[in-house]
């Protein structure tokens, strides 16, 4: 059976920075797919590209950076390199939504909340102040912000950061986008309220059947809530497959200890969170190899001369990118 | 209410001290204000017999006492030179003061908020550069050598406007305007540098949080997000800077007073110390320093309309 | 294809300065400063005319009609008067910042180091004296202390104090907390040492980078003094005192008014160039100030 047309193809994208005379790779040839109504899933350390892969769908890479052939981008049948400036704008807020990391920082803090969410509607749906002002009491009950009234009126800093990330996905959700963009949605928040987020986005992206990016470094927080999971290191995508594979059959390494460095509260005995040995490899300076190698336990000669291509496992569209992947079931 | 009134304390302390400082500092002047009344020929008795007159007898502190009494009375006193009352020569000399600092600062704010709004947005443009570099040679430049070249091209040469003089608002606003315009341009040349530079950075720190992000991630155009979203979060340093400038000019702009011959309180100032006019120079500085803590507390109520979080009173910033 | 995305540009650049790259303006800046310099110094062995004596034949003539830069509206010769002139600005562009940063220096450290009572009152006085207008300060003190060179020096000094104390207390403040500071302390030193070995090295780097910037702000202001006739008596040659006078013959002989400002102009923007040079390598940021 053919797939349907895919909501968002991001291939082989590069974003470099020139810094200097250096070239920061922040973003190496990364290819993914994404369906209309579905999650992907992207984790990483920081510092692994997952934000710049973020900014860079949205078209908001810094002014210095560059996009290198033959990388692109696809929404919806449309390719965004070819759009005009003012015609990129035009989908931002309106097609494709965003969700910020920090919610303390993401909101104006010298605008009253109403204005901020009306602002897209009224900007790319041209509705009058009373028509956003309405909808925006939707918008504010929908992501479950009691007492809309009142709220509408305040400023940022009124509100508790749970709240404000609320108003910030209300914002994002605004105009209907087909495209969810959540970049770290919880981290900077309440490990109380973290589930409560993550639970409202999952609600929200099914009743409106968008597509969704939830962007983690925390393994865990991705478990269940994607369909598909994309890790990726040092501005590439070393392994992908959909979530449930990932977890039962982890190939790479730097997965596994991403995998262990998940905090959990059944396990007591593993109270000491494992961290992973080693740095984020220089982005203006990565090696011939592959990038993990210098940390990784298993390398061998060839893992620092040649860097591994992803790969099918040949199972459920599982790809992995090393030359001697964790074997299957097994625990180290 | 308790910060209102601590503030308030503060800005009465700050004109006392600056009419007491004036006062001590008339009082070490070389010659007493009796021989400027008396003239050079007076006669040592019509010296005694003036310093009795106006009650320079008494020891300083006792005068300043005095004079304080009065002002709260509403009585600035009588200039020692023409016998006028002070307070009706600063009111005659008032509307041109004030006239030209609006006028000044208006010509400032136009020019310094679109170059900073255009240069931080477009950090080290060809733009950015050139204004940089043009405000750098302007701030190098003495006010009143500027004003000397801005009268020799526009005034002398293609005589656009009048060299000197000023036109009151009952000759017609628009000689008015035009006797105001050189005078303000000149302040407003070296002004509009300083404005801009402490707006520029404000905006530039601005543009790097992540609201703004998230107002190019809403799909708003550049204009929209300099003016709705980065300006006003950024005006903190330049509502400080205007404040000041403000406050300077009154009664500081003596020297392009001097020079187009505008009747203003820079000039009164002038001609009382020269004159050692104690009762006339004691009455601009009461008003400079009456305008310069007005102009603070404007500025620190101005901070509370910028930013909703100092309202409440739980966030200060400066 | 360029990029998918560099539409908006402007975002992330830091406040870089212009001026920071200007290396060979800088050079030509020291170069100026070197030649006002040496030509102040040597004012008197010039085969040129007295800066006071009156050329009664050529009254305001044009530069090169027998004079190297014309006459003056008096027919005193320009080239002469700028040369005194200079030394006057120079002069009180170096010393009266010396003085500000004494008078001020002192009150600043003492303020920032003991804090408390002697704090609070310094603060006091320093907020008292920014509440004055500058001009009429100076004014005033000019006033007071009369025209001679000395006094005029004097009292820009103590113009500018009141603002390097501010400064100064802060930076002191700041490093009064080190470290350093309370190993000193812990090691028996006395507050004398501790001021003049810790503190006041500390203090000195930046200010002195600080000074160059005043020193454009004192040549402006004796200029403005000159200018009202309150610099240095009327004889001496002060280059604000020369705009001035050529203001009477400004329509018909421009030059008489323009060739002194333009000097003072060429002059106050080489200090200021090397000063925002030197505060760009010793990162003096403008937040401290």
């Amino acid at each position: 059976m053919r797939e349907p047309l895919p909501l968002l193809v991001v291939d082989k994208l590069s974003v470099h920075l020139p810094c200097g005379d250096r070239i920061v790779r922040a973003i190496d040839e990364v290819s993914f797919t994404l369906q209309r109504g579905q999650t992907l899933a992207l984790v990483g350390e920081s510092g692994s590209g997952k934000s710049m892969l973020c900014r860079a769908i949205m078209g908001l890479v810094p002014g210095r950076a560059l996009l290198p052939a033959p990388g692109r981008i696809v929404f919806a049948g449309q390719d965004l390199g070819a759009l005009k400036a003012s015609e990129r704008a035009g989908l931002c807020g309106r097609r494709i939504g965003m969700v910020l990391q920090d919610p303390l920082s993401a909101l104006n803090p010298v605008m009253k909340i109403g204005r901020q969410i009306a602002e897209p509607m009224r900007h790319h749906l041209g509705m009058s102040r009373d028509q956003a002002r309405e909808r925006s009491f939707e918008l504010l009950r929908a992501v479950g912000i009691a007492q809309a009234e009142t709220r509408i009126d305040c400023y940022p800093h009124q509100l508790s950061g749970g709240m404000r990330q609320r108003v910030v996905i209300a914002i994002a959700l605004a105009c209907e986008p087909q495209l969810l963009i959540a970049d770290e949605p919880t981290t900077a928040l309440d490990v109380t309220v973290q589930a409560d987020i993550l639970d409202l986005l999952a609600r929200l992206q099914q009743e409106r059947n968008m597509a969704m990016i939830l962007v983690s470094h925390n393994l865990g927080v991705v478990a269940g809530r994607a369909h598909e999971t994309a890790v990726m290191y040092a501005g590439r995508i070393v392994e992908q497959a959909p979530t449930d594979e990932l977890f039962a059959r982890m190939r790479m390494r730097y997965t596994r200890a991403l995998f262990d460095a998940i905090p959990r509260l059944d396990d007591p005995a593993q109270a000491m969170l494992t961290a992973i040995g080693g740095q984020s490899p220089d982005l203006a300076a990565l090696p011939d190899g592959c990038s993990f190698a210098p940390r990784c336990a298993r390398a061998e000669a060839r893992c620092s001369d040649q860097a591994p291509t992803l790969v099918s496992d040949g199972h459920a569209r599982h790809r992995y990118a090393c030359w001697f992947p964790c074997a299957v079931g097994a625990n180290t | 209410m308790r910060f209102v009134g601590g503030k308030f304390l503060h800005l009465i302390v700050v004109i006392l001290a600056v009419t007491a400082l004036t006062f001590a500092m008339l009082d070490l002047l070389p010659a007493s204000a009796a021989y400027a009344v008396a003239g050079a020929n007076a006669s040592a008795h019509d010296i005694a017999a003036i310093q009795e007159d106006l009650g320079l007898g008494d020891p300083a502190l006792v005068r300043y006492g005095k004079w304080l009494a009065g002002v709260l009375r509403g009585d600035l006193g009588v200039s020692l030179v023409s016998g006028q009352p002070v307070a009706q020569a600063i009111v005659s000399h008032l509307p041109a003061t004030v006239e030209l600092v609006v006028l000044a600062q208006l010509f400032t704010l136009l020019v310094a908020v679109p170059v900073g709004l255009l240069s931080a947005w477009r950090v080290d443009s060809r733009f950015d550069r050139f204004c940089s570099t043009l405000g750098f040679g302007l701030t190098s430049i003495p006010s009143f050598a500027l004003a000397m070249v801005l009268v020799y091209f526009l005034a002398l040469k293609l005589k656009w406007f009048p060299a000197v003089g000023y036109a009151p608002l009952s000759a017609g606003v628009w000689p008015n305007l035009k006797s105001l315009f050189l005078p303000a341009v000149s302040l407003a040349l070296v002004e509009w540098v300083i404005l801009m530079r402490v707006l520029r950075s404000e905006l530039i720190a601005t543009l790097q949080e992540d609201f703004i992000l998230l107002a190019r991630a809403k799909g708003l155009p550049a204009w929209k997000i300099l003016l709705q979203h980065a300006l006003r979060p950024s005006l903190f340093g330049a509502l400080t800077v205007f404040g000041l400038q403000v406050g300077n000019l009154i009664g500081g702009a003596v020297i392009v007073e001097q020079l187009f011959a505008l009747p203003g309180v820079g000039r009164l100032l002038l001609a009382g110390i020269f004159a050692q006019d104690f009762a006339m120079v004691q009455g601009c500085v009461l008003l400079i320093a009456v305008a310069y803590v007005a102009i603070n507390f404007l500025v620190d109520a101005g901070y509370g309309l910028l930013d909703p979080r100092v309202r409440r009173g739980g966030f200060a910033r400066g | 294809m360029p990029a998918t995305g560099c539409s908006i540009r402007g975002f992330g650049g830091g406040a870089s300065r212009v001026d920071r790259k200007a290396g060979g303006v800088f050079w030509l800046a020291v170069a100026w400063l070197a030649l006002v310099a040496t030509l102040a110094v040597s004012a008197a062995w010039w085969p040129l005319p007295a800066p006071d004596q009156i050329d009664w034949v050529r009254l305001t003539a044009k530069p090169g009609d027998g004079h190297l830069l014309g006459t003056d509206n008096l027919g005193r010769d320009i080239a002469a008067r700028l040369l005194f002139g200079a030394r006057v600005s120079l002069f009180v562009g170096l010393l009266a910042p010396c003085v500000g940063l004494l008078a001020g220096g002192l009150l600043g450290i003492l303020a920032g180091f003991y804090r408390g009572t002697i704090d609070a009152l310094i603060v006091v006085v320093i907020d008292t004296l920014l509440a004055f207008p500058r001009l009429v300060l100076l004014l005033v003190v000019a006033f007071v202390f009369g025209s001679s060179l000395f006094s005029l020096t004097l009292s820009l000094g103590i113009v500018i104090a009141p603002s390097v104390a501010r400064i100064v207390r802060a930076l002191t403040i700041r490093i009064a907390e080190r470290e350093f500071i309370l190993a000193a302390r812990a090691a028996g030193a006395s507050d004398a040492a501790i001021i003049l070995r810790e503190v006041l090295p500390n203090v000195l780097m930046p200010m002195l980078v600080y000074m160059l910037v005043m020193t454009g702000l004192v040549i402006v202001a004796e200029g403005s003094l000159g200018f009202l006739g309150l610099s240095v008596a009327s004889p001496m040659p002060s280059w604000g005192g020369m705009i001035a006078e050529g203001r009477d013959v400004l329509a018909e002989h421009p030059h008489v008014s323009m060739i002194p400002a333009t000097v003072m102009f060429l002059t106050v923007l080489a200090v200021n160039l090397i000063g925002d040079r030197m505060r760009g390598w010793l990162d003096v940021r403008e937040s401290q100030l």
